[in-house]
């Protein structure tokens, strides 16, 4: 069992699921109550990891994490040390590779906040910030843990741009879905089949949680 | 009537005299420039068509453990062409040095890092990332970690150490800048996109175990007669000058430490 890698994994899913959250609440309520007439475009720009192949992504953020873009370049001019190969470089693609995981929960959400609810709070003198906090997020708690545990659960089956960006760095960048490849690769069938059926039963576990709290078997905010 | 025409469409499918016939080669990523090059030769010379598969030997040596369709193998090293003839899958006798392969240790042009220091030049603060191929299924990252240990140096570059999915992938962390050195094949630093990108540094071949290289036809290939052919096309001497021109050294004429019938 390659606890390390799973260990890293978890870390990685962790970061990117709390760092994604604000980013995508934010975007998602743009895209929602935003009227700008091209505002689609946006909206295809975040769905685009959906279906763009991790290659693409991976070669992309390996020009822009290197130090020939300005990524890299400004990443290496402040902190002295390159941007590809390590944690925070895999934690920046991630987010790029979840956003829409993130984002699209959210907007839907978001969209299905009555209306009349927030005419009425505006009317009461109620500031945009304020009908926010105090209406839309309660409301869209189901979006909002949905949007979580989607971008960890992402994450943390994520393999084609870490392989490409990652370097497999033991404990830096060799995530349990690399450790399981190099597994296979290597003929340890064993090994690869402990840990790939470990991942499955975490990804299970955390899917099934999402399906149930969306369909209330447990109850964790006030009905609508 | 039906049945006539089935068997004659089933003969054109499976007749093993058809004029162009086709083959597929699994070959190590240290081929990647050379190979094509001689299967667009021998595409030329014979009609056949010859189509490569890249990967680290280890790679390629699971999918034929697993039933891969390829017909040929060139291997970076011995030992997985060896098992596959020990188990079975490879065909008996049919195993061939092909070449020695060399390494190199790489840095892009503008590095402040002078490569000619050859392995101090790895300590140097400025190489952050060392990039080899992976050393758990390419032997060329096996035999860059011997070569570090042999150097005394691999405690000291462990932490700096990336590694590519193969010796090419290892190459193009490099290349990209990313990493500020890499330990490659020489092969593939000579090749036309690197050679004008670093500067390289050949690590001396007492430095690690030699980089004998084999191939092997394997035994599920349907088209054993041009897989061999292909085999003896290597040492045609205009296949040998190519191998040549990637800086392999040919079995025969450099320094073997063995030879397999």
């Amino acid at each position: 069992m390659n606890l390390e890698a799973l260990w890293l994994s978890l870390r990685l899913a962790a970061w990117v699921s709390a760092t994604l959250l604000p980013v995508a609440v934010t975007v998602a309520y743009w895209i929602t109550y935003s009227r700008w007439r091209w505002k689609f475009l946006i909206e295809a720009v975040v769905a685009l990891p959906l279906v763009l192949p991790p290659t693409v992504l991976g070669f992309y953020l390996l020009v822009a994490l290197g130090p020939r873009g300005p990524l890299g370049r400004a990443w290496q001019w402040a902190f002295g040390h390159s941007l590809a190969f390590t944690f925070t470089g895999l934690v920046m693609a991630s987010i790029l590779y979840s956003l829409p995981f993130a984002v699209q929960p959210l907007a839907a959400s978001f969209s299905r906040v009555d209306r009349k609810l927030l005419d009425a709070s505006a009317l009461l003198g109620a500031s945009r910030m304020r009908s926010f906090f105090n209406i839309i997020l309660p409301l869209s708690m189901p979006g909002l843990v949905t949007a979580l545990v989607l971008s960890f659960a992402h994450t943390l089956g994520e393999f084609g741009v870490v392989l490409m960006v990652g370097g497999n760095i033991p404990g830096v960048t060799r995530t349990i879905s690399i450790a399981i490849y190099d597994n296979v690769q290597a003929l340890e069938y064993a090994a690869a089949g402990r840990t790939a059926l470990l991942l499955l039963g975490i990804s299970f576990a955390v899917l099934s949680l999402v399906y149930a709290l969306n369909r209330r078997v447990w109850t964790l905010w006030p009905s609508r | 009537m039906r049945a006539a025409a089935i068997i004659f469409l089933l003969s054109i499918l499976s007749s093993p005299s058809a004029r162009a016939d086709e083959i597929t080669v699994a070959a190590a990523a240290d081929l990647k420039f050379a190979m094509q090059d001689l299967a667009s030769r021998f595409e030329r010379q014979t009609g056949n068509k010859v189509n490569v598969v890249f990967g680290s030997s280890g790679t390629l040596f699971s999918q034929i453990r697993n039933g891969a369709p390829f017909d040929l193998f060139f291997s970076a090293d011995m030992d997985y062409p060896r098992k596959l003839e020990a188990s079975g899958l490879g065909e008996p006798g049919s195993l061939v040095v092909y070449a020695l392969g060399q390494m190199a240790i790489w840095t892009p042009k503008n590095s402040a890092v002078d490569v000619s220091r050859g392995w101090s030049a790895l300590l140097d603060p400025s190489v952050q990332k060392l990039s080899i191929a992976n050393p758990l299924h390419a032997p060329y990252g096996r035999a860059a970690v011997a070569a570090l240990r042999h150097a005394g140096i691999y405690d000291q570059v462990e932490a700096k150490l990336v590694y590519g999915e193969d010796i090419s992938q290892a190459a193009q962390f490099v290349e990209s800048g990313n990493a500020q050195a890499g330990i490659l094949a020489l092969s593939l630093v000579r090749s036309p996109v690197l050679r004008d990108a670093g500067r390289w540094w050949v690590v001396p071949a007492d430095a690690c175990p030699p980089l004998e290289q084999g191939a092997i036809v394997l035994r599920s290939s349907s088209k054993k007669a041009l897989a061999r052919a292909f085999l003896s096309f290597l040492k045609d001497p205009q296949a040998r000058s190519v191998l040549e021109e990637s800086d392999f050294t040919l079995p025969g004429d450099g320094p073997a430490s063995s030879k397999t019938p």
